[in-house]
């Protein structure tokens, strides 16, 4: 601790220059923050689907349609306790940007297969009796300001309506749901299958894909198995899976999120190694006379090394609590797009090893030449 | 006669510039008593900074045997041998080398944090060492609102901090006016003098080598003359 005040102020010998690097570090573990908080939060999504149910999808791809007819001879492969569909409605809330998690469901299918959602008797018995009605979320509510009752236009960005060619979709809010174990999943929209089954210009008869609760999870391998023995060889093969699998597979239709965000950062981080690396090198050959002096005083070899280490370590680990911090402080803003508001504490806890990692790298070869450094030719300027 | 401080014994040393092996010191045989202040003179080249930085213990001779207080420092590690300049000598060089990130009092601290002395018993030691050289005020000014010569005095403090035996001096008025290098000289005559230092110090300028008891000379590498001077 006695030497901190000699690091620090070494540290900061070049104002500027220790300023600049300190920023490019900052702004590189924002982007670390806010990239890995993305990633972090969507897997966190696949890792809490249920195991208990299975997703089948058209085997071609998950935005081919499956036959509605399906759904009976799906509920009769042993093991199967309960099925429902869905289908992806692609919507969105008066501008593209303000993403509508929307799906057609047949509520008294659907609701009894997702417990989770916590949602009023009164609320389903409306929701039946209204041929346009819709459940929304909490979370979709608030974000929107919608209250029960309210009339929305809702856009779709597959869908067009057979009576005037338009995506224009109008929905009457006849309650809310919350999802006590995950507040994230208060995104959703959920709306009647028959209204969209019967309005829509193209598709009618097909659902997206079906739900399925098995009633022994240990057997879960065996129905998905069956139900795609059922249909094998017909115009539309299925593929059926776990709703993890699934959720992967739906994310991946917008890329591979994972690796997108490994090669930005990986791009982010090798060029900051140079960058910095460069910096902390040209910093230590400047103060090579200074660093002699305190061997010269007495210091060893090992203590002297171990400064321009630690002060590598300052500079990167503060620029890291900085980026990270402010990650932190930025992240709410990502709820609307991934529904989660708090960045996790693993990824804080991966960008301070990062930040270790890229701190020891940066000073291994300064810390080399300080080891190294001869007193006489250093005080000489050789 | 006075106990001998510094022995040296068949000294040599060469250093290799690429291809070629240059001979600094030959065979040099040199004893230095306790409390002499030595003026170590001679053209460029000869070897004076070379002999310096021997007896310092900054460098290891390519031969012979080096002892300072009886401890044969030719044989220390190079960890033992920064724990030995710790303990037992004070250098002061011509450009002072002074970290310019510190203030003076930080800089002459400096050898304290390998001590076990409490940060109190730090300040309270720099500030003593600084009232010796007369810049008790400026304890909070960095190197660069220093003049000259009160930077040399602050170097000066640093290496008397640690209340060592033997202060080894580079040029340390290379770099100032007559009239600074003179008051700088006599600080160091009154360190030698009433302190009881043993302060070896190379220099270029006769006027400088007065102020020391002693004057060795040196050319190519060997001690040419040895003269007492009126210092």
């Amino acid at each position: 601790m006695k030497f901190f005040p000699l690091i620090w102020a070494s540290l900061w010998r070049k104002k500027a220059r220790t300023l600049l690097t300190l920023l490019s570090i900052v702004v590189a573990f924002l982007l670390f923050g806010m990239l890995q908080g993305v990633n972090s939060a969507i897997n966190r999504g696949v890792e809490l689907a249920n195991v208990d149910r299975l997703i089948t999808i058209n085997k071609l791809s998950l935005t081919e349609p499956l036959p509605i007819s399906y759904l009976n001879q799906i509920n009769a492969v042993s093991g199967v306790e309960g099925v429902a569909y869905a289908t992806w409605f692609g919507s969105y809330y008066q501008e593209p940007q303000q993403f509508v998690f929307g799906s057609p469901v047949d509520p008294e299918l659907y609701l009894p297969l997702v417990p989770e959602l916590q949602i009023a008797d009164e609320s389903v018995r409306k929701l039946t009796q209204t041929r346009t009605g819709a459940v929304v979320g909490q979370a979709l509510m608030a974000k929107y300001d919608w209250s029960v009752g309210d009339r929305i236009p809702i856009q779709s960005s597959i869908w067009t309506k057979a009576a005037d060619g338009t995506s224009n979709w109008e929905f009457d809010i006849v309650g809310t749901y919350t999802v006590p174990s995950d507040a994230n999943q208060e995104q959703g929209f959920l709306f009647n299958h028959s209204y969209f089954d019967e309005a829509r210009a193209f598709g009618n008869g097909t659902v997206g894909w079906y739900l399925i609760k098995v009633s022994d999870p240990g057997r879960a391998a065996e129905v998905a198995r069956a139900v795609d023995a059922l249909f094998a060889n017909s115009s539309a093969e299925t593929k059926t899976q776990s709703e993890k699998e699934f959720s992967q597979s739906f994310i991946k239709q917008f890329g591979d999120i994972n690796f997108i965000v490994t090669a930005i950062l990986g791009a982010v981080f090798f060029t900051l190694l140079f960058l910095t690396g460069n910096t902390m090198m040209q910093s230590v050959r400047e103060r090579a006379p200074e660093l002699a002096v305190l061997k010269t005083l007495g210091f060893s070899d090992t203590t002297v090394t171990v400064f321009v280490v630690i002060e590598s370590l300052l500079l990167c680990l503060f620029a890291a609590v900085l980026g990270l911090g402010l990650s932190s402080l930025m992240f709410p803003a990502m709820k609307g797009v991934i529904g989660q508001a708090t960045l996790p504490a693993d990824v804080v806890l991966s960008g301070l090893i990062a930040a270790v990692l890229l701190a020891l790298v940066i000073a291994l070869i300064p810390a080399l030449r300080t080891m190294r450094l001869s007193i006489v030719d250093a005080l000489a300027g050789r | 006669m006075s106990e001998t401080l510094v022995s040296l014994r068949g000294v040599t040393k060469s250093y290799t510039r690429g291809k070629e092996t240059v001979q600094v010191l030959e065979a040099l045989d040199l004893e230095i008593a306790a409390g002499d202040f030595l003026a170590l003179m001679g053209p460029s080249g000869s070897g004076k900074t070379t002999l310096l930085n021997l007896i310092g213990g900054l460098d290891q001779p390519s031969g012979g045997e080096i002892a300072v207080n009886g401890e044969r420092i030719d044989r220390l590690s190079s960890g033992k041998l920064a724990k030995w300049r710790a303990d037992h000598v004070g250098f002061v060089f011509q450009f002072y080398n002074l970290l310019p990130v510190l203030s003076a009092q930080r800089n002459v601290e400096l050898p304290l944090l390998l001590t076990k002395l409490s940060a109190s018993k730090r300040k309270e030691h720099a500030q003593i060492a600084l009232d010796i050289v007369g810049l008790k005020d400026r304890a909070k000014h960095k190197p660069n609102e220093l003049s000259g010569g009160q930077a040399q005095r602050v170097a000066i403090a640093r290496a008397l901090v640690g209340d060592p035996a033997l202060l080894v001096c580079d040029e340390p008025t290379g770099d100032l006016d007559r009239k600074t290098a003179d008051e700088i000289l006599t600080l160091l005559q009154e360190l030698n003098r009433s302190h009881g230092k043993t302060i070896i110090m190379v220099t270029h300028d006769p006027k400088a080598a007065e102020y020391a008891t002693h004057t060795l000379h040196l050319d190519k590498g060997r001690l040419v003359e040895s003269a007492e001077t009126a210092g």
